[in-house]
């Protein structure tokens, strides 16, 4: 315990440059790291880039978002994206750029309305009347079987 | 009994049937573009390979869609990778020059590809009749809406894209489109105001 504290020269000075290190390192990290305003915009861009690019679709490749294809004119569609929103454009007016130029086919998910609705409207229909002949088929199986051999 | 459920059964697959009929006769590959009828996009784009003849322009020159108001514009968007591009080359080129005289305007955009590797295409191709520009990073082709090459842009005299063909175009194709465009609205833009009849000033 005692020797410990008869400190040689080296330790002093090996203790003196690691509290100094101590002080300064959580300053490090903090200047490598503290995100100036222009970084948190540039995360938040890619980050809305990445949202509006995943709903257009790639129209060199069936099927496939701008956001998941490789290809140079998705890349290069995606950069298109990116100068917009950084322009200040709302992600609405950027899938508008590309619909007034592509068509809504540039939409991955088409839009709920008009023609399109029946996309969203029919499934649902089907189901319903699918719901609707197996309720009747049942209901027919069960009370049929004594008027069944009669009439069939 | 039995007539009822087969009616039935028809009611519903038909519809079915006939949708998948008709979706077999389309291409998937083939979309309808919302460009023509809509006011051509601006672009202001450098000349890398001059052409030749009265139309030639200094490489390096600057080619805006604005300075060409009141005229016939026919942009074509290629690569030298291109291999459909090869095919409408000599077509293009041809009918370029046949329709100068008449104030056609004709120009190639090169489209994803190093202006050195166009100006080599066109070498081995045997030249080119009007000039070509390059599209840095394919804005001018999204602003277009392209979606390969080649595709052939149509612009009338009122700036607006009047046609756009895809694939290699055919000269009759070219000629057909250009006589209407030339003879339509030559001395004053259709569809537009009077006001805008300014426009032949550009025109020396």
């Amino acid at each position: 315990m005692m020797h410990r504290w008869k400190v040689p020269l080296r330790s002093a000075r090996l203790r003196a440059a690691l509290c100094l290190a101590m002080l300064l390192l959580p300053l490090l990290p903090v200047t490598a790291q503290q995100p100036t305003s222009a970084q948190m915009s540039e995360s938040e861009l890619e980050r809305r880039t990445r949202e509006v690019a995943a709903q257009l679709r790639c129209p060199v490749c069936q099927g496939n978002s701008i956001q998941d294809s490789p290809s140079e004119l998705a890349q290069e569609m995606k950069g298109v994206v990116r100068d917009q929103l950084a322009a200040g454009r709302t992600p609405n007016e950027v899938k508008q750029y590309f619909i007034d130029k592509y068509g809504e086919w540039v939409l991955l998910e088409p839009t709920a309305s008009g023609f399109n609705l029946l996309v969203y409207v029919l499934p649902v229909l089907m189901l319903l009347g699918g719901a609707f002949v197996i309720v009747r088929a049942v209901r027919k199986w069960t009370t049929a079987p004594p008027a069944a051999d009669g009439t069939t | 009994m039995n007539w009822k459920r087969a009616a039935s059964a028809a009611l519903v697959s038909l519809p079915i049937i006939v949708l998948l009929a008709y979706s077999l006769t389309l291409d998937p590959k083939e979309i309808p573009s919302p460009l023509p009828g809509r006011s051509a996009p601006a672009f202001s784009l450098a000349v890398f390979a001059q052409g030749e003849g009265a139309t030639r322009r200094a490489v390096g020159d600057t080619v805006r869609l604005a300075d060409h108001q009141g005229e016939v514009v026919v942009l074509n968007f290629w690569a030298s990778w291109c291999l459909a591009c090869r095919d409408e080359h000599a077509i293009l080129s041809d009918v370029a020059e046949a329709y100068a005289p008449r104030g056609a305007k004709f120009y190639g955009v090169l489209y994803n590809d190093a202006p050195a590797n166009g100006v080599r295409w066109i070498r081995e191709m045997g030249g080119q009749s009007y000039p070509s520009v390059n599209d840095p990073r394919t804005r001018t082709a999204i602003d277009f809406g392209l979606y390969g090459v080649p595709e052939t842009f149509f612009i009338g005299r009122d700036g607006r894209v009047a046609y756009k063909h895809v694939g290699p175009v055919s000269a009759a194709v070219l000629t057909q489109k250009l006589d209407s465009l030339l003879a339509a609205g030559a001395p004053a833009p259709r569809g537009d105001s009077a006001s805008k009849v300014t426009v032949p000033a550009n025109r020396s």
